[in-house]
């Protein structure tokens, strides 16, 4: 029995062993090419021969990347921040609230959770242009709400199903009104499954591309994605491949950080919809 | 936008709310008398909370997409504004006849098809793993996590170098050529980057239907002398039928949108352009709208379309029975 279950660990663990690999391959290539000296960037080896952080500093002392940096952390920040507060709002009326049109809200973030993003460029471009957005912080903003609020809507109803609602009720006895018992005991009860929201939307909106690089057109407003595709090194005369993959590393890793505090959180957040409740 | 006008919206919204009627069940009973002062305050109350997102949802997808199609009739090129006038259904005709458009239009659903197959059963895989693994689950599902989490230009990058001539270290592995220059090997590395990215996301989604099979059923199966293969034939793949086609519509839906990668990986050289991959050139490069909008509807419709079969083929309780996107 005992060399059963030995056996049967092992196995486990090669698999284990292969979902690692699989997963973290790339990422380790790419945060090794950013280690790498000029000289031994074309090697081809997997790990560097000689290591250096010149590619960091490089991208840290060009404005293009700095700008960029700031770009994604307030658009992204700022998005998250409204995203959940709105989605916490409707999350709260679509799990306890009875009112007509409930049913029309979930249909239509499902819709939106569905929607090919790309249908919507050609008219926001056109939009945007016509008001004054495009190129600006609030002209990718509207859109990564958008599309982060039906992921709200939904990770925040399931955990609100979750709440111990007496609670409320016993807040209401006490004279609390509906929109009292929701501020003072609701929210802080509901304030884990708000932070596992907020990663995820966050996730999403620093992932974006499509938008970011049809909305914008200047460092005013590129996000770090984009900036790294118009990369050029110093000069023109450098392969900026280096500093690509510094940069990449750089918004790399916020979200292995997420990743490695808040693994549990995610994947209940992720699988909490797709359980019936 | 309303659930009318779009019957497969209007399924799975309907399903999509068993849960939240359960909860609201017992209010809506006495809904039926006339309503309390009470009543009317948490209706109140409802549609003040649902206003801000429905509103930004709407004004951000409604009425741009009422816009694209208006736009897709006309003749609007940025680059000679004053030829804009009304020209009904020219551009769909331009459009639908060109071969480029039906090339991408062959690559994305190629993309679609191949990716989605390959990790319905690699995220099958890494369900059961991630769910039942004797060791060190913490770690696999930290690790399957990342790719979910990283930025899609990111690992795009990691595998433009990574088959790059010289500088990577899979450029050898197949010839001495350039994987990226030629088109069937562009298409496999752009599905590699695309299969890598997402199969974490599909493994989550099926794992929660993993975690509803009863595992006494599973200990009685293995009584009755089932084999690990019919247990999971015919035990845990009817129980999971709902989370796998939930899990099937959203990444064939995400899957048609394909355009970091190819961005990254080839910018559509050698015929590996997706649909979005056209429209966005037309439209960013090419600032023509009119055509950009009418690609904008095509694309629109074909999601449409494939939702509808979708919720059509698979009866309109499979979406519901989960609800949702997370993305």
């Amino acid at each position: 029995m005992a060399d059963t279950t030995t056996r049967a660990k092992a196995r486990w663990g090669l698999l284990d062993l292969a979902v690692v690999v699989f997963a973290l391959t790339p990422v380790l290539w790419i945060m090794s090419l950013s280690f790498k000296t000029p000289a031994t960037l074309t090697d081809g080896k997997f790990i560097p021969r000689e290591w250096t952080l010149e590619n960091y500093r490089t991208i840290f002392a060009t404005d293009q990347f700095v700008r960029a940096l700031v770009n994604s952390i307030g658009i992204a920040l700022i998005a998250t921040t409204i995203a959940v507060v709105l989605g916490a709002m409707a999350a709260y009326a679509i799990s306890r609230l009875d009112f007509p049109g409930k049913r029309l809200l979930i249909g239509v973030s499902l819709l939106i959770a569905m929607f090919p993003q790309v249908s919507l460029v050609s008219p926001l471009f056109e939009i945007e242009r016509q008001l004054g957005l495009f190129d600006t912080w609030p002209g990718l903003i509207l859109p990564y709400i958008t599309f982060a609020l039906p992921l709200a809507i939904y990770t925040l109803s399931a955990f609100f199903k979750q709440i111990p609602w007496d609670l409320e009720k016993a807040a209401k006895m006490d004279g609390a009104t509906q929109a009292q018992a929701f501020r003072r005991v609701i929210a802080p009860l509901a304030a884990p499954g708000l932070f596992t929201t907020a990663i995820l939307v966050f996730i999403f909106c620093w992932n974006d591309f499509l938008f970011a690089i049809s909305l914008t057109s200047t460092e005013r407003s590129r996000t770090v994605p984009v900036a790294l595709s118009f990369f050029t090194g110093a000069s023109q005369f450098e392969d900026p491949t280096g500093a690509i993959c510094a940069a990449a590393v750089v918004i790399t890793v916020p979200i292995i950080l997420f990743v490695l505090f808040f693994q549990r959180r995610i994947v209940s957040g992720l699988t909490s919809g797709a359980v019936k409740g | 936008m309303s659930e009318r006008s779009t019957p497969a919206g209007a399924d799975v919204a309907t399903d999509a709310t068993r849960s939240g009627r359960s909860v609201a069940e017992p209010e809506r009973r006495r809904g039926k008398a006339p309503l309390s002062e009470n009543k009317r305050a948490e209706r109140r109350l409802g549609w003040l909370l649902c206003a801000p997102a429905a509103l930004v949802m709407l004004a951000v997808t409604a009425y741009p997409i009422l816009y694209s199609v208006w736009l897709s009739l006309q003749r609007y090129d940025l680059r000679f504004p004053a030829e804009r006038e009304f020209i009904g259904l020219q551009n769909y005709a331009t459009v639908l006849t060109n071969e480029f458009w039906w090339t991408a239009f062959g690559v994305t659903m190629l993309i679609t098809v191949v990716t989605v197959a390959v990790e319905l059963v690699l995220g099958m895989g890494l369900a059961l793993i991630m769910h039942r693994t004797l060791i060190g689950r913490g770690i696999v599902r930290t690790s399957a996590l990342i790719p979910y989490g990283i930025v899609t230009v990111v690992a795009a990058f990691s595998w433009r170098y990574a088959w790059t001539p010289g500088t990577g270290y899979l450029a050898n592995l197949f010839s001495d050529g350039a994987p990226l220059t030629e088109r069937a090997s562009s298409l496999a590395i752009i599905m590699l980057a695309e299969i890598w990215k997402t199969t974490p996301f599909m493994a989550l989604l099926l794992m929660a239907g993993l975690a509803l099979v009863p595992e006494d059923l599973l200990k009685a199966a293995s009584t009755d002398g089932a084999t690990a293969w019919q247990r999971f034939t015919k035990v845990m793949l009817p129980v999971m039928k709902p989370a796998i086609l939930v899990a099937l519509l959203f990444r064939t839906l995400d899957a048609f949108r394909v355009f970091d990668n190819i961005y990254v990986l080839t910018s559509g050289a050698n015929e590996t352009s997706s649909v979005s991959m056209i429209a966005y050139n037309n439209l960013i490069r090419g600032l023509n709208l009119g055509i950009g909008s009418t690609m904008s509807v095509l694309i629109f419709i074909t999601v449409a379309i494939i939702a509808f079969v979708f919720v059509k083929l698979f009866g309109t309780a499979a979406p519901g029975s989960d609800d949702g996107e997370r993305r």
